[in-house]
């Protein structure tokens, strides 16, 4: 009898039917494409409402032209001080243990986890005090005040990425460096931020497209001042006040292009490095 | 010569407790023992990599505990190889040559001479990406040769290998050995792997040397 109950039991593994993986894949699916979906329709909707007439006619204006300008040169300039920042920063937190790291991490996180427009009221208040004070005749209300609003939240972005790009590099790496003659600097420099260009690249797109979107704290610490403070996310918002929808949704989509040309030009960057 | 004299460490709950032994000048040893005994943590203290307690770490006579790892003079070979990854391997051979300052006439020289020693001339040119294992360990073996060190430090060079690679890898290590009469101290876990390769054995358990022996 033994071998027959066998063979039953191999029958009925043979018979034995998993339930369909349909249900999950669509699942998957739908919540992902529903949110992928809103984002593309989102943009044609943009496009649909404006025209190239009221993107020209926006481009055209002296106003327009200023901000698009103050906004490439602020980005640009918080993008490199971010990321001359974070470097070093990533790699302190990520290879070395100190006294009050932990505090020092949670600081490093405020300034992402603060709402934008805090940023600004309390750098404002800051340069009332000295040493700060000393120079707030230069800064508050003016174009550097632009670019060190855009630099304090971009740059909690950079510190982050470069974090975690120092910690996937093994420290093995520098440590065979050290017993091949280099000091801790060499090992650094020749060794270890070679292996961390993408995550500088990475760093540096967020850094930039995080400055680009800024606007709570430029509007509190820098003012919406035109053809002084403006920058493409005020332009909007001034576009905005006088009713001009169309003018808002141009300026709109030259930021939309100006961080896709960005994105763009990082991701093939990116890549032809990979593959190189 | 590689002298440590009552090395002593506590990290967390693993001790190296009056850890001793001495590897004569040219001497083949394996420092053996199981995995977590202390073997990989009292070779990286030697290498300078990991701090110390109390205890004396020579090389060559002279006292080098103190010192940095890039002035200690010694060759080291991690498990993983670490090989750069943005480097050719002609670069990372060259390396300590290049930190050194030596000439480029000099460098080309010894890298030439180095991986003719070590069969891997046709690979001077390439990026490290997409190697086996075996020319890995030979790449990582010349790098950490080039500067002529007085002693050589291997963490496991012959684990993950395949049975075949392993003797030959094991085969280049004694020819290595018996060209450049580097002082060298080798981790393994594998007793066949110290019989075949090392003059001295040590043995380590619970952060202590145990046994001391020849195999030769």
């Amino acid at each position: 009898m033994k071998p027959s109950v066998q063979s039953d039991a191999v029958d009925a593994a043979d018979e034995f039917r998993a339930p369909s993986d349909a249900p999950f894949l669509i699942g998957l699916i739908v919540l992902g494409g529903t949110y992928v979906g809103i984002i593309v329709l989102m943009f044609l909707a943009d496009l649909a409402f404006t025209d190239s007439e009221s993107i020209l006619g926006a481009l055209r204006e002296p106003e327009i032209q200023y901000s698009i300008k103050l906004s490439l040169i602020s980005c640009t300039i918080s993008t490199v001080l971010s990321v001359w920042v974070a470097v070093p920063i990533g790699y302190l937190m990520s290879r070395f243990q100190f006294g009050g790291k932990n505090a020092v991490d949670a600081i490093l996180d405020i300034p992402i986890v603060l709402p934008p427009l805090v940023i600004g009221i309390s750098l404002l208040i800051l340069f009332n005090y000295p040493p700060f004070e000393w120079i707030s005749d230069h800064v508050v209300f003016e174009i550097p005040a632009v670019i060190l609003a855009q630099f304090m939240v971009a740059c909690a972005f950079a510190v982050r990425t470069m974090r975690v790009t120092f910690d996937q590099i093994p420290a093995r790496f520098e440590d065979v460096a050290m017993t091949l003659g280099c000091n801790r600097s060499q090992a650094f420099w020749k060794v270890i931020l070679p292996q961390a260009r993408h995550g500088v690249l990475a760093a540096a797109t967020l850094a930039w497209a995080r400055s680009l979107g800024e606007f709570g704290p430029i509007l509190v610490f820098a003012g919406s001042t035109r053809m002084r403070t403006e920058v493409l996310p005020t332009s909007v918002y001034l576009e905005m006040q006088a009713g001009n929808t169309k003018g808002m949704l141009a300026v709109a989509l030259i930021m939309v292009a100006a961080a896709a040309v960005v994105l763009v030009t990082a991701r093939l960057f990116g890549m032809k490095r990979l593959n190189a | 010569m590689i002298r440590v004299t009552d090395l002593c460490l506590t990290q967390g709950d693993f001790r190296l407790r009056d850890v001793s032994f001495t590897v004569p000048t040219g001497e083949y040893a394996a420092l053996m023992g199981r995995s977590g005994c202390g073997k990989t943590t009292a070779l990286e203290v030697v290498c300078g990599l990991r701090a110390f307690e109390t205890g004396r770490i020579e090389v060559s006579g002279r006292n080098v505990g103190r010192l940095k790892p890039a002035e200690r003079g010694i060759g080291y070979v991690p498990q993983d190889r670490a090989l750069f990854p943005t480097m050719r391997i002609r670069d990372q051979i060259a390396f300590s040559l290049v930190i050194r300052r030596w000439s480029p006439v000099e460098i080309g020289r010894r890298v030439d001479e180095l991986a003719e020693m070590l069969g891997i001339t046709r690979l001077l040119d390439r990026m490290p990406d997409g190697l086996s294992g075996g020319e890995s360990q030979r790449i990582a073996l010349a790098r950490a040769l080039a500067f002529r060190p007085k002693a050589l430090c291997l963490d496991e060079p012959l684990n993950a290998l395949d049975e075949e690679l392993h003797d030959e890898i094991c085969e280049l290590l004694d020819e290595v050995h018996r060209q450049t009469r580097v002082t060298v101290l080798h981790i393994t876990h594998s007793p066949s792997e110290a019989r075949q390769l090392a003059g001295i054995v040590f043995r380590m358990a619970d952060g202590r040397i145990q046994e001391e022996g020849g195999t030769a």
